[in-house]
């Protein structure tokens, strides 16, 4: 099927209120959907617990940034002042560990942060300049105020006749299919 | 501050923290439009016009700088640092109040944050962008400023990490990586909202580039969210920490009126007060301009004028404590330098502080004070005044008289000192004037979250 | 580099081939190049422009070779290339180049250009020499003994030469008038060798000359006169010291009967030998041994700090106030003067009065000791009187009297009555014959030579240096007089306000550029050896009076090694055996002039009855500036820039006045907040009337002033000085006549209601209770000799969180003993000349930017302080102002072990050595200016613009090689003088062997008269520092602050008279 010009992507159902989107997906997944993926222009409460993603990683990669950053930084400071340069500055020891606490800290905060932001991209697949969805002409609403639910051909139990009728019987107001040109 | 709003008298209805009868589509159209669709009115393009002069002049000021050196300015032996550190601090602790409001309110789940969050960062960022500028410029070789990162240096030479100094390049830079950070973040939604919703060429390409391909998928928002959060809390501590460390440069060092351990807390309660005024300052013309008073009520003003009051209250008790431990603690420099403030050469500036500082909030008490939009608007200007005399107070004043009579002396800024602080505010308000035509000022997509909860009544807080 | 040890190396060293010292300037001859070298590759930056310069030059001789420059000069691209030649005037940053001062450079830059011009047509590469000269090792200085001709007096110096280069100015130990210190005159005076502003060739009413031109010329003028047997042949000199130029002198006369020859300083008044004339019946030199006085009195004299003989004064007075035990002595020292002077400021006990009146007190002195008849004084100062008598009295035989250079001959005359009344003559004082070769009364000759040149009896004038045009006495009216003379020709270093009046101007040698002699203050006689061939086209007063004499064209040397040839006969040792050990020693042992005992012919009681000035009258006095002296040293930016010993003003003089009389006619100051007391104080601005002339002053207050006394200091307002020296402060000499010399009545005084900003490095002079300067009487020290440390705690040595870094091998450290302090200035600018100090300008100082590593602070005890009301402002009146005790206190860095400013400095730009140096990296400085926030002493300078000078080739000349020249935007302070301590360290590890204590000297050590200052290491208990540092005096400035500065102090003691405490 990889010969074929453009291939589907799924089926994908435009719902207007959360709250349907909400239902919709749950049904979806009772139904035994497991590829099923929902679009908001905001987050919604337990949407994603209902598409069926539980855990990320982020905040873990997040900590591992800033245990990182803080060890960086007092051991820079410690080598620098103990080991490599070692001064006498004013008569302080040159271990003067309480003078490097600030560095420390903010070094810390500031490998997290990037950790934080970099792996939430990252995971996310970001940036994607293209994705299949864009191709729907109505998804350019999922940034405003309309609710996408989109059901993916590569689930097992996808059947684009079987798979739309279902969105519809969802209340779908539209069911579009999602093609996926290369 | 969280319980602000089942405070209010019973049988008052809460007005809502957003006008009623918005949908996801209207608040969406109605701040995107701002950047999208409508057109440079005469009154921006006059405005934007004088301020990019004012920054040729900060230009100026900085090339004859370098051209002759900082003797153009009236700093001298025994007043070292003069307006550069004082404008430095000043312009850090604006920065602050953004960070707070898009952080520590989100940590502690205040919806009324959500209207102005975003130009608060954005005010932080072109707040720390013209405070960075100082420490630069301010010594004596900038262009030899380098040497105050730890580079590999092919003599081996390394910065010296117990100077206050340090810890300020640190604090700052990473104080400035992260609100950049954090405030893109934010943006991403609203980035792929304008790449939908832009009809341009030219829109459409730069906003879909900067969205990086965000759908909003529940798993994006998923990860989305647990990353803002963890955003949010570390910008907390950090916020915290940079004004505690910027305060270092003056209580670590020994000079009488710097030495004090009070520094840290007054300092940071200080920021936010300023930056809360900073807030003020612009949140009250732009929401006039822009006609967003539907989504920056009268009700966020007076929360903001709610923080300012608790905040000057905390300023006001470290000068007192500065009092108090000087002549508590009996050091004979300490007593010597709290009556200069008071009977000295530039008693003067210290009263006009108290009376900016201290005296005017207080009549925030008064609701009627706190929903008078003017009454804000000019007391933002007058607080903004009194946070800078305050640093020029402890900068310059604790310098003029310390240890050694014989080398007393005075300070009085220059031609120069000026143009390089008018040109910062220039600056600032000309970023600020970029933004707000080039970015939505409000976030889009907490709008429509808000839309979405007040849909539901579930007002107040969870 | 220690001055003593390599003296005593130069002792092997046969130095007259040694370069260039000993050697005639005219045939100098590698150091020639040297010099020259040095001037050509400065110009190298603009070869371009130069060598088309010297493409015009190319094949043209002398004259026309000038007058080519002066047609080039017209030449704008010319005129440019000069003005970039001297960036110093042309880009100084604040006072715009005007033109007169352009004129100036320009002419200064046209002999330049020439000098590279004619010195050397091309672009020649500098050749190594090829047979290194005897005694030189490049790069390591040699030191050369000479002398500083001055007044009636000359200072044996040592001078540094780096390749050739005089570079620094030392005492030499075996000279009696310097003992091995030197004094802020001095130390400074090798920068004018140096000054881009010096006149630099021959001029005739502007023209340049050859000097052969003026040699013909000279002959032709000579012939003329020598018809008349020299009738209308006129030399004008300063007091004459040197018996070369004596005798070629008197020889001119024998040639020329009828001419003559006149003497004028300005600066001296006839009182010591009219005095002595009244009291000897003919002119004697007095000479004090104050290291024999147990009491000494001045009567209104400043001898520790001016005058002949000071610097070996103030030795020997400070060397009987040390103090190691309680059971040590001290002498005590009674002023009576006018207005504070550091003689004054360093007294046991001082009494203000009115100069006039001082002469009153000598007869009323004179009167107790049974000399003369009594006078009445004011009751308080009869107490005084009394009690002071009595303790001269006690001190029979070991007591002085010294009557000031300014005092009339009657003060002086009852000097010597009193001392001899005293038993004192013989110990205290002695006296020789004069060491002026020819004492006149100057001011009668100068009114003389004025009233010859009146009546049109004067053809041809001879003006060897003085400036008279500027200093004559007012109502002589000497420039229209000069007019009127046919040929007048003057020598004189710059082209100053009396050259401009004269046909001729030949520039003058400084004195280490050319041969002379002179004698010390007790005659002892050196040979002046030049250092240098003259940087210009300059000559000296041996080669004028050659040149109208039968011998023209004899060069300086000649002339002396002539004269001293006929004199060693006399000493006893056949010239060639001795002239090497006089120039390497620096003195010519046996010329001391002997003790004689004139006979005393003078009775206090035939003195006319004292004409009193009323109590209520206001007296104007004249005094030379205590840092640019009459005017001669006012282009030099050193002491411009010297902040004046009491009232620590520079670049100005101002009208002196009492607190008292400042409130009576509320004479005002204001702290300018630009720079504020550290720079800049706006004084209330006055008109004086006096003696039918008016000059417009601004009026400064002086604590301790007599209350009816205004003080006018000499040597300012100069119209011709210089670059630096003109149009700053008053001209002073503008309302001096002749009948009124030091102190005149009958001024008017009227404030024009105007304001004048001057800059005042120190206006706060309260300690308001802090451990600064600790003071005691010599009672109080017996009873608690550890008085410093009375209610001031200091932290001790372990009372620390952390472990104090160890110093085991040297441990360098300063004492500085305030008991002999009299803050002469004399350390301030052997630092400048040692370190390449820049000199910023009035303008920067008014904003508290000057550069001086080491300070002097002065601070009046017993003054109210901010906690008792007092305001700091001596304007505002408090009783406490009207005699304050003074003290003053040496600041350099303190070299603290836990230095505040080193924690502070972001990039390790302040670090410790292993010494405990708190070295000063200037590359790694990026000019925070934190480190001199945190310093509690606030010894760091900052360089917030380029205040050195990298353009003029005369200054890079002068440098010190051995210290960094500092750029724009650095932090720079006192190093100890590292280069000396490495330089010590390096001659004793080549003799593997420890550093020995004393053979490091710092510059402000070395130059100190009163040994205040001692430099070592504190880790060997047996030296001289360590020693100190023992005493119980002993103290830390600001000990509180637990920063464990190196540079410690001794506390100040004085020795009042108890009576005169009660009274």
């Amino acid at each position: 099927m990889s010969e074929r010009r453009s291939q589907l992507f799924g089926v994908m159902g435009e719902f207007s209120t959360p709250e349907d989107l909400l239902a919709a997906t749950k049904s979806a997944r009772e139904a035994g959907y497991k590829h099923v993926e929902a679009y908001t222009p905001f987050p919604v409460e337990g949407l994603s617990e209902a598409v069926g993603f539980k855990w990320t990683a982020v905040p873990l990669l997040t900590l591992i940034g800033g245990l990182g950053g803080g060890i960086t930084g007092f051991g820079l400071q410690y080598w620098v002042a103990a080991i490599t340069y070692p001064m006498n500055i004013g008569g302080r020891p040159l271990n003067s560990w309480p003078a490097f606490i600030p560095v420390t800290f903010e070094l810390t905060v500031l490998g997290a942060s990037i950790f934080a932001v970099v792996s939430m991209l990252a995971l996310n697949k970001l940036p994607q300049p293209y994705h299949p969805v864009f191709n729907v002409e109505r998804f350019s609403q999922a940034s405003t105020d309309k609710f996408f639910l989109c059901i993916e051909a590569r689930d097992p139990k996808f059947d684009l006749a079987e798979t739309s009728k279902f969105l519809q019987s969802l209340h779908a107001q539209h069911v579009n299919e999602v093609k996926d040109e290369e | 501050m969280s319980s602000v709003t089942q405070n209010l008298p019973s049988g008052h209805e809460p007005e809502p923290w957003i006008e009623p009868g918005h949908t996801y589509a209207s608040v969406t159209d109605k701040i995107s439009s701002v950047v999208l669709t409508r057109p440079l009115g005469i009154g921006w393009l006059a405005g934007f016009a004088f301020l990019f002069g004012i920054v040729m002049v900060l230009n100026l000021a900085i090339g004859y700088l370098i051209v002759k050196g900082t003797g153009i300015w009236g700093i001298n032996i025994p007043i070292g640092w003069g307006f550069a550190i004082v404008n430095f601090v000043w312009w850090i602790g604006i920065g602050h109040a953004g960070t707070l409001i898009s952080a520590i309110l989100y940590l502690l789940n205040q919806k009324w944050r959500t209207s102005i969050n975003r130009f608060a960062e954005a005010m932080t960022l072109f707040a720390v962008a013209c405070a960075g500028l100082f420490p630069l410029i301010h010594t004596g070789r900038p262009w030899m400023a380098y040497y105050m990162f730890p580079y590999p240096s092919t003599m081996g030479i390394w910065p010296q990490f117990r100077s206050p100094l340090i810890w300020d390049v640190f604090a700052v830079s990473t104080y400035g990586t992260v609100s950049l950070l954090f405030w893109f973040v934010g943006l991403l939604p609203d980035l792929a909202t304008l790449r939908d919703r832009a009809k341009i060429g030219w829109q459409q390409k730069i906003f879909g580039m900067l969205s990086m391909g965000w759908r909003g998928s529940a798993r994006h928002w998923h990860r989305y969210q647990s990353a803002y959060l963890l955003l949010a809390g570390l910008a907390t501590p950090l916020v915290l920490s940079v004004h505690t460390v910027v305060s270092f440069d003056f209580a670590v060092g020994i000079v009488p009126g710097w030495h004090t351990t009070i520094f840290p807390p007054y300092f940071v309660a200080g920021a936010i007060y300023s930056g809360f005024a900073m807030v003020l300052t612009l949140a009250i013309p732009m929401r006039k301009a822009y006609g967003l008073e539907g989504f920056i009520t009268l009700r966020h003003l007076e929360q903001m004028a709610k923080v300012m009051l608790a905040t000057g209250l905390i300023v006001a008790y470290g000068y007192f404590i500065e009092f108090f431990m000087a002549f508590y603690s009996g050091n004979k420099f300490d007593v010597f330098l709290a009556k200069q403030r008071l009977h000295g050469p530039y008693a003067p500036f210290y009263y006009a502080l108290i009376l900016c500082n201290i005296l005017t909030p207080q009549l925030l008490w008064f609701k009627k004070v706190r929903r008078n939009i003017a009454a804000l608007f000019v007391m933002s200007l007058i607080i903004n005044t009194g946070m800078w005399l305050e640093r020029f107070v402890i900068v310059v004043i604790s310098l003029t008289r310390d240890f050694m009579p014989s080398a007393w002396g005075r300070y009085s800024a220059t031609v120069w000192d000026y143009a390089t602080f008018v040109g910062t505010l220039g600056l600032f308000t000309m970023l600020i004037f970029l933004f707000v035509r080039g970015l939505p000022a409000i976030a889009i997509s907490e709008m429509r979250e808000l839309v979405h909860q007040d849909s539901h009544g579930n007002e107040g807080h969870s | 580099m220690d001055a003593m040890s390599d003296h005593e190396h130069d002792k092997q060293l046969p130095i007259l081939q040694g370069p260039p010292a000993a050697k005639p300037a005219l045939e100098a001859g590698h150091d020639h190049d040297q010099e020259e070298e040095i001037v050509d590759d400065t110009l190298r930056e603009h070869r371009l422009e130069l060598s088309t310069v010297r493409e015009k030059l190319k094949d043209k001789s002398g004259k026309q070779y000038w007058r080519t420059l002066e047609e080039l000069s017209e030449d704008p691209h010319f005129e440019e290339l000069l003005h970039r030649e001297f960036p110093r005037h042309a880009s100084e940053w604040d006072d715009a180049v005007d033109r007169r001062d352009f004129l100036k450079l320009m002419g200064a830059s046209l002999a330049l250009a020439g000098l590279a011009g004619c010195g050397r047509p091309d672009e020649a590469h500098i050749v190594p020499y090829v047979k290194q000269p005897d005694g030189m090792v490049l790069g390591k200085p040699n030191y050369y003994a000479t002398a500083m001709p001055f007044g009636a007096d000359a200072v044996g110096v040592l001078v540094e030469s780096h390749e050739g280069r005089p570079t620094k100015i030392e005492g030499n130990p075996d000279h009696p008038s310097s003992m091995g210190a030197t004094s802020a005159m001095v130390q400074a005076s090798i920068l004018n060798l140096y000054d881009p502003d010096r006149a630099q060739t021959v001029l005739q009413g502007g023209e340049i000359r050859a000097w052969s031109t003026f040699l013909d010329s000279a002959q032709e003028a000579a012939t003329g006169v020598k018809a008349a047997g020299g009738a209308g042949f006129r030399i004008l000199t300063g007091a004459v010291t040197s018996p070369t130029l004596a005798s070629q002198l008197r020889k001119l006369l024998a040639l020329y009967p009828q001419a003559k020859w006149h003497q004028w300083e300005p600066a001296v008044s006839e009182g010591g030998r009219e005095g002595a004339k009244l009291a000897f019946g003919r002119v004697v030199n007095t000479v004090y041994v104050p290291g024999k006085a147990d009491v000494i009195l001045s009567l209104d004299s400043d001898f520790l700090a001016s005058g002949p003989g000071h610097i070996s004064y103030a030795k020997q007075w400070a060397r009987r106030r040390k103090l190691e035990s309680t059971s040590d002595s001290m002498n005590r020292l009674y002023v009576v003067e006018p207005t504070p002077t550091v003689t004054g400021s360093s007294a046991d006990h001082r009494l203000p009065m009115r100069a006039c009146d001082v002469e009153l007190f000598a007869r009323a002195l004179a009167a107790k000791l049974g000399r003369g008849n009594a006078v009445s004084l004011p009751a308080d100062a009869e107490k005084w009187l009394n009690i002071v008598a009595a303790d001269l009295q006690k001190a029979h035989g070991s007591s002085l009297v010294v009557a000031g250079e300014q005092q009339s001959a009657t003060v002086h005359a009852l000097a010597h009555a009193i001392n001899a009344a005293l038993g004192n003559v013989g110990t205290t004082v002695y006296y020789t014959e004069p060491v002026e070769a020819e004492p006149v009364n100057q001011l009668e000759s100068l009114r003389d030579l004025c009233a010859d040149m009146d009546a049109g009896k004067v053809d041809l004038l001879l003006i060897l240096g003085g400036n008279p045009v500027y200093d004559a006495p007012h109502d002589f009216d000497f420039v229209t007089k000069l007019k009127k003379v046919h040929t007048s020709v003057h020598l004189s270093p710059y082209f100053d306000e009396t050259s401009a009046y004269c046909q001729w101007h030949v520039s003058e040698s400084h004195y280490l550029e050319s041969w002379s002699d002179a004698r010390a203050y007790d005659g002892t006689a050196s040979i002046v050896q030049p250092l240098i061939s003259p940087l210009y086209y300059t000559k000296s007063a041996h080669d004028l009076v050659a040149a109208f004499s039968d011998k023209p064209g004899q060069p300086p040397y000649d002339a002396v090694r002539a004269y001293w040839t006929e004199a060693s006969t006399k000493l006893g040792t056949a010239i060639d055996a001795g002239w090497r050990k006089w120039l390497n020693d620096g003195v010519i042992p046996g010329t001391k002039l002997p003790a004689i005992t004139p006979e005393l012919k003078f009775n206090p009681a035939n003195l006319p009855a004292p004409t009193a000035m009323p109590a209520t009258e206001v007296e104007y006095i004249f005094r030379p500036d205590p840092t640019v002296y009459d005017g001669r040293f006012a282009n030099n930016g050193w002491l411009q820039e010297l902040p004046k010993p009491v009232t620590k003003l520079t670049w100005d003089n101002a009208a002196l006045v009492s607190p008292k009389f400042a409130q009576k006619n509320d004479l005002a100051h204001k702290v300018v907040s630009r720079g504020g007391e550290h720079g800049q104080i706006r004084s209330t601005v006055v008109d004086i009337e006096l003696n039918g002339s008016k000059v417009t002053a601004a009026t400064w207050t002086t604590p301790g002033q007599a209350e009816n006394t205004v003080v006018l200091h000499l040597g300012y307002g100069r119209t011709r000085a210089g670059f630096t020296g003109t149009n700053k402060g008053f001209n002073a000499y503008a309302v001096r006549t002749s009948s009124a010399m030091w102190s005149a009545s009958g001024g008017k005084m009227t404030a024009t209601g105007d304001g004048y900003s001057l800059a005042c490095t120190q206006y706060h002079f309260n300690m308001e209770g802090r451990q600064i300067l600790s003071t005691a009487t010599l009672e109080e020290y017996k009873k608690n000799p550890a008085f410093p440390h009375e209610g001031h705690e200091e932290v001790a040595k372990d009372d620390s969180l952390y472990k104090a870094f160890a110093y085991p091998n040297y441990a360098w450290g300063m004492a500085i003993d305030l008991n002999k302090c009299n803050g002469c200035n004399a350390c301030v600018v052997a630092c400048q000349s040692e370190n390449n100090i820049p000199v910023v300008g009035k303008d920067q100082v008014m904003r508290g930017r000057e550069m001086h590593w080491i300070r002097i602070d002065r601070y009046y005890t017993h003054t109210p302080g901010f906690a008792d009301g007092g305001t700091g402002d001596p304007t505002e009146y408090n009783a406490a102002l009207d005699n304050p005790q003074t003290f003053f206190q040496p600041v350099p860095c303190m070299q603290c072990e836990n230095a505040p400013c080193e924690q502070v400095c972001p990039v390790g730009a302040t670090t410790h050595s292993a010494e405990g140096l708190n070295d000063m990296v200037y590359n790694r400085c990026v000019g925070t200016r934190y480190c001199s926030n945190n310093c509690p002493y606030k010894v760091r300078r900052f360089n917030f613009l380029r205040f050195q000078d990298w353009e003029t080739p005369q200054l890079k000349l002068l440098r010190n090689p051995e210290v960094t020249v500092r750029s724009r935007g650095v932090m720079e302070k006192c190093t100890y003088c590292v280069q000396r301590i490495n330089n010590a360290r390096i001659d004793a590890e080549k003799q593997n062997r420890p550093i020995r204590d004393g053979e490091i000297v710092t510059a402000c050590e070395s130059a100190c008269p009163t040994e205040a200052i001692a430099f070592g290491n504190i880790n060997d208990p047996n030296s001289k520092v360590a020693k100190l540092k023992a005493q119980q005096r002993h103290y830390t400035l600001l000990g509180e602050l637990n920063s464990r500065p190196r540079t410690t102090y001794l506390g100040a003691v004085r020795n009042p008279n108890a009576e005169l405490e009660k009274a």
